[in-house]
């Protein structure tokens, strides 16, 4: 069985599908044994949500306004 | 008979790209918060004047998002390049052992609370997130911002910086680890670990 330390390492690699077949194996067989490394694995999960979740900014008006001037004073002939 | 390309008369094309860019504005910014900071808006800037004027280039309508994306990201990086080429001096053997959820089950920094890393993870505004993703050297932060943020597959991440899939996947491995250590960096820096009643 693997060490906690090399389960750990890649969790967030687990999660995203891109662990080969023989590590993926052998990183399932020790989750099923491993209740801290479990938490571990659900804690990776939160924190990409937790990530996801912070993509948003609300854009401070001024800035928006002088984006859209930008926009608005494009010319054909610029390009 | 052969399928020929339609050119948009000038005055449409401009209309089209505003149509565009207006609405993947809120996106453009945000993503420019997260990869430059303060540089944002200038970043943004640059990207509207280049994609306008590689408009031609997009053949497919609905890859406009995505495209207009693109070009924002080369448009950080030309405006942080030099931050890119900084040596970067970080002891990866020890943010490779750190662990975030360990460490806040051994610190315990909430000793009242039922569910001590939600909580943990809820002391963080999306302010303090943009402050941590700027601790990141701009290598590591990118991938991190552009895959776990904003939906960019790794191979599409790895055409678009030039860059072989195995060495996005490294710097996105690095990016992770070193985004989880300075999450508590900022955490005892900013004083949210201190105890308050739950």
């Amino acid at each position: 069985m693997i060490a906690c330390k090399d389960a750990v390492r890649q969790l967030w690699e687990y999660l995203d599908g891109t662990v080969d077949a023989a590590d993926r194996a052998a990183l399932e067989d020790h989750l099923d044994r491993c209740r801290r490394c479990c938490a571990e694995l659900e804690f990776a999960e939160e924190l990409r949500g937790f990530l996801a979740g912070n993509a948003d900014d609300d854009v401070p008006s001024d800035v928006m306004k002088r984006l859209n001037t930008t926009l608005e004073e494009l010319r054909a002939d610029d390009a | 008979m052969p399928e020929q390309k339609v050119e948009a008369a000038p005055e449409d094309r401009v209309e089209s790209f505003q149509e565009l860019a207006r609405a993947q504005l809120p996106r453009l910014y945000a993503i420019a918060r997260r990869l430059c900071g303060d540089d944002a808006e200038d970043a943004v800037q640059d990207c509207l004047l280049k994609a306008f004027e590689r408009f031609d280039q997009l053949d497919d309508p609905d890859a406009g998002p995505a495209w207009l994306a693109r070009v924002l990201v080369n448009c950080c990086h030309d405006r942080h390049r030099h931050d890119a080429r900084r040596p970067v001096e970080i002891d990866f053997a020890t943010v490779e052992e750190f662990s975030l959820y360990r460490k806040i089950a051994l610190e315990d920094p909430f000793p009242y609370s039922d569910s001590l890393h939600l909580d943990f993870l809820g002391e963080f505004g999306p302010d303090d997130v943009r402050e941590v993703l700027m601790m990141l050297p701009q290598l590591y932060r990118t991938p991190l911002v552009l895959v776990h943020m904003y939906g960019f597959a790794t191979k599409e991440l790895a055409s678009l910086l030039d860059v072989p899939l195995g060495t996005v996947l490294a710097r996105l491995h690095r990016g992770r680890k070193l985004f989880e250590r300075r999450m508590w960096d900022y955490a005892e820096q900013t004083g949210m670990l201190e105890e308050t009643p739950r």
